[in-house]
């Protein structure tokens, strides 16, 4: 039993690192795709002899499975290049960055739990009611928005009719909210929607009968057999949308004028930094292969069937 | 060398699957064996465990055995149909291992299933008419001699059932159609497999009879998988008893009925329902 | 039972109805009645520019930033309003429509074209075939693809084809899982082993049989894949990195809208809500097209 645990956990293992090489050389590729960057950091002016001296600076003269193998060695030891932009590490910006993103997922995914979960419970224990009709529409309303579309309304309602909130920037409490909120939707809408399917076929199962013939109250019954039961995939899809905010939340981060990954990744498109473009990309992809991984080792830990 | 070979068996196909020479059996099996590795345990597991079989035209045999006593993977493997085994398998003189792709999709058609599930049999986008429409346009040569009204009349449904799709039609009723669809090959080689078990009891004696009945005027063999030895002892000339991948007991119905000489073929016996028939002869 | 319901029932003729039938029936009538604002959306962007009822679409430095018509200061002459340039921000509406439709219905089909034909060999040959597809849509699952495109929009600059090929990029994965997984389910049936019993050929067996039993899955993936298709480009064009002038979509609309918040909101606010009630239509539709596909659904 254990060794057939073992041998599932490595064959996903090794699934993943593939991905994860995948996504890796897609981005190199892109970083070389560009053309010459010696252009863009030295304009258009530049001598032959100056680009000629950066082009050997860079190791761009180098073969190119030579320059791969030494970014490939470069992603193992944390180290991502340097910004044309900045002229800085960038490892050093995106863990600058990083804990204004943490935090606005951190705040936008609590507040989808919260609502998200009740709201689906909901549906699914008044499954073909008007209750049912109204989360499960919200929800799937949730999923229709253009959430950054929704955050500029949300600013002009609060931030410039009502003045009650900041419109953009980082800082306090009050900074926090409106971006929260926007970020929380879309998971939101996901977590329901999710929420009610797998609740309702666990309330389908027999055992839940069996556990209200015994005489246990409804709410228990919902909640410490039905939702125990349910539990998995919403589990893993709070993961897996974790890491969906964590690099696919760059339009809110552009309305709100948030400081975090998303607005260092526009910009260096912007700029075409492609080193930091690339940079960011591995970078999410390392956090996105850990976070399944996380879900893989939940499946085997929580799920006694699996196990 | 080989294009002259493929010419020749393209040139002559129909005339030489036709005319069988007599003494070739039309199935024969020689100790066959077919395992099932899981996939996650890596664990192997032998559905069947060297059995030989020997079905010759006209003849009707049964294998029978209780679910998981590997009677369906071995009618699959022996008719090459998904289940690959080891063991030598002669499928109308010609051995399985060592036929080409091409040469076995001509040979397909020799042998025609009829299985347990008569809706999962048809496909449920397609109305009789066209199902049927497509099997002729397959092969053009063997499903010439007869029309689709005759054949529907052969296997009693009327001809309206032609334009109804599989979901509009009732357990028996697909089940004939099915039988027409096999009827229609001019198969040598009918393999059964439960197929009545997915009916209810009243359709049952139809559908055996009409198999029966296509199996005497077509002149084709008959391989009969069944759990049920009253439907094996009604259809079938001899039999084979099954357990766990091995063949423990086979020869005539009558006689391995009347006297079992295997335990586990008693155990078979007494369980069925109809068990004190037994006795009283 | 059912062949003697046949025999007893008054019409023999008639085909058996059970309640299966009726639950299609609701479901097909409810999928109308949402097509139905959605056929009218779309004939109303794509006519009414022909009708010459619109109001005039070209710049009009006198009235720049109207408000709509229901607010003070707008007028009916521009029922939404107008943007800083004067432009009419209905007429600029329905206009950007055509090219927002066209890119929900095409950056659909790049998607699940691809994706359908890559599940269905996945789930059909198996072996080394499968082992190979699934690890891609594993990655393409398990990878942060918004990223990667905006990293091959900032590549390649922005045009329709890149739109197209990010579009592609991001979606044919979810649907290759599932359209994989109800071909291994449809592979296992008996009719397959039925026809090949009969000498049809592995690609007559697929094309013929196992696509068709796919086709409504596929579709209502398909429908989905509109409303996640037009919710993509208008996040992208919203960036700058979409449709970008001279072109015009409700997305970029949202980009020309964004600096006008402040005093202007309405310049935002109606291509938001055409984007929110056209996505919403599809997803519904799409909802109750998988319900009305998925027989696990379908039998309650």
């Amino acid at each position: 039993m254990k060794a057939t645990t073992l041998r599932r956990i490595g064959a996903r293992v090794a699934t993943l690192l593939a991905s994860l090489l995948i996504a890796l050389t897609m981005a190199f590729a892109l970083g070389r795709l560009s053309g010459d960057p010696t252009a863009t950091i030295l304009g258009p002016m530049a001598l032959p002899e100056q680009r000629e001296a950066l082009r050997h600076q860079l190791g761009l003269d180098q073969p190119l499975l030579v320059q791969y193998f030494d970014y490939l060695k470069g992603v193992f030891t944390g180290d991502l290049g340097d910004s044309l932009q900045f002229y800085q590490s960038n490892t050093t910006m995106i863990l600058d960055r990083l804990p204004f993103t943490l935090q606005l997922v951190a705040a936008g995914m609590s507040l989808a739990i919260l609502i998200g979960i009740p709201l689906g419970v909901l549906a699914a224990t008044r499954e073909g009611t008007w209750w049912d009709r109204g989360a499960s529409t919200l929800a799937l309303l949730g999923q229709s928005v253009p959430v950054f579309w929704l955050g500029m309304m949300l600013v002009v309602l609060f931030a410039v009719k009502l003045g009650w909130l900041p419109a953009g920037q980082s800082g306090s409490l009050k900074h926090l909210i409106l971006p929260a909120v926007t970020m929380a939707l879309y998971p939101m809408a996901h977590i329901a929607r999710l929420t009610r399917a797998s609740m309702s076929d666990a309330l389908r199962e027999p055992f839940i009968d069996s556990a209200r013939a015994r005489g246990i109250s409804t709410t228990r019954v919902v909640w410490r057999h039905g939702f125990k039961n349910a539990m998995m995939p919403i589990l893993t899809i709070i993961v897996l949308q974790t890491g969906v905010l964590m690099s696919g939340a760059v339009a809110i981060e552009y309305v709100y004028s948030w400081p975090g990954l998303g607005q260092l990744a526009l910009q260096s498109i912007q700029f075409r930094d492609f080193p930091l473009v690339q940079a960011i990309v591995v970078f999410a992809a390392v956090i996105f292969v850990l976070l399944n991984l996380v879900v893989d080792l939940l499946h085997s830990v929580v799920d006694p069937r699996v196990r | 060398m080989s294009e002259i070979l493929e010419t020749e068996v393209s040139a002559d196909h129909g005339r030489r699957l036709r005319a069988p020479e007599e003494s070739t059996p039309v199935l024969d099996v020689d100790d066959l064996v077919v395992e099932h590795r899981n996939r996650t345990t890596g664990e192997v597991f032998r559905a069947v465990d060297g059995v030989s079989l020997r079905i010759d035209a006209g003849e009707s045999v049964a294998v029978v055995g209780e679910s998981g006593s590997g009677k369906t993977t071995l009618a699959m493997a022996a008719t090459g149909l998904g289940v690959r085994g080891s063991g030598d398998i002669q499928l109308l003189g010609h051995s399985l291992a060592s036929i080409g792709r091409r040469q076995l999709r001509e040979l397909r058609p020799e042998v025609q299933v009829v299985f347990q599930d008569p809706h999962g049999s048809l496909d449920p986008r397609q109305s009789v008419r066209s199902g049927l429409r497509e099997l002729r346009g397959l092969q053009r040569e063997r499903t010439s001699w007869i029309d689709d009204d005759g054949l529907l009349d052969r296997v009693r449904l009327t001809p309206d059932m032609l334009d109804r799709y599989p979901h509009q039609l009732s357990g028996g009723q697909a089940q004939r159609v099915c039988i027409a669809r096999a009827l229609l090959m001019r198969p040598r080689l009918i393999v059964a497999d439960e197929p009545t078990s997915g009916l209810d009891v009243s359709v049952q004696a139809d559908v055996l009879k009409l198999l029966q009945e296509t199996q005497a005027s077509t002149g084709a063999a008959l391989l009969m998988i069944s759990h049920d030895l009253a439907v094996v002892r009604s259809v079938c000339d001899s039999v084979h008893v099954m357990f766990r991948g091995k063949v423990v007991e086979s020869g005539p119905c009558e006689t391995v009925f009347k006297n079992p000489t295997n335990e586990y073929t008693r155990e078979l016996l007494d369980a069925m329902p109809g068990a004190r028939w037994r006795a009283r002869r | 039972m059912s062949e003697l319901e046949i025999e007893l029932a008054p019409h023999a003729g008639e085909p058996l109805k059970p309640a299966k039938d009726r639950r299609r029936r609701t479901s097909r009538t409810s999928v109308f009645w949402l097509g139905l604002p959605l056929g009218v959306i779309t004939f109303l962007v794509f006519v009414l520019p022909l009708t010459g009822l619109l109001p005039d679409g070209g710049q009009d430095l006198t009235a720049t930033r109207l408000p709509p018509a229901f607010l003070d200061g707008g007028t009916w002459a521009h029922p939404l309003g107008t943007n800083k340039l004067g432009q009419d921000g209905l007429t600029q509406l329905v206009e950007s429509g055509r090219l927002t439709i066209m890119i929900g219905l095409v950056g659909a089909l790049v998607a699940i074209g691809p994706g359908t034909l890559l599940g269905l060999l996945a789930g059909y040959c198996r072996g080394w075939v499968d082992k190979t597809i699934s690890i891609l849509i594993d990655a393409q699952l398990a990878l942060p693809f918004i990223l990667i495109a905006l990293a091959i929009i900032a590549n390649r600059g922005s045009s329709l084809p890149v739109l197209f090929l990010v579009l592609a990029l991001t979606g044919w994965a979810s649907c290759a899982r599932v359209t994989r997984s109800a071909t291994l389910s449809i592979r296992e049936r008996q009719f397959v082993l039925g026809l090949r019993a009969a000498g049809a050929s592995e690609a007559r067996i697929v094309f013929r049989h196992v696509l068709p039993n796919l086709a409504g899955t596929v579709v209502a993936l398909a429908t989905l894949q509109v409303g996640t298709a037009i919710l993509v480009e208008s996040a992208l064009s919203f960036l700058g990195l979409g449709v970008v002038p001279p072109h015009s979509s409700w997305g970029s609309m949202l980009a020309a809208g964004q600096d006008e918040l402040s005093h202007s909101w309405w310049i935002a606010f109606f291509p938001g809500l055409a984007i929110t009630v056209l996505v919403l239509l599809v997803n519904l539709i799409g909802d109750a097209l998988l319900t009305h596909n998925d027989p696990r659904k379908r039998r309650r």
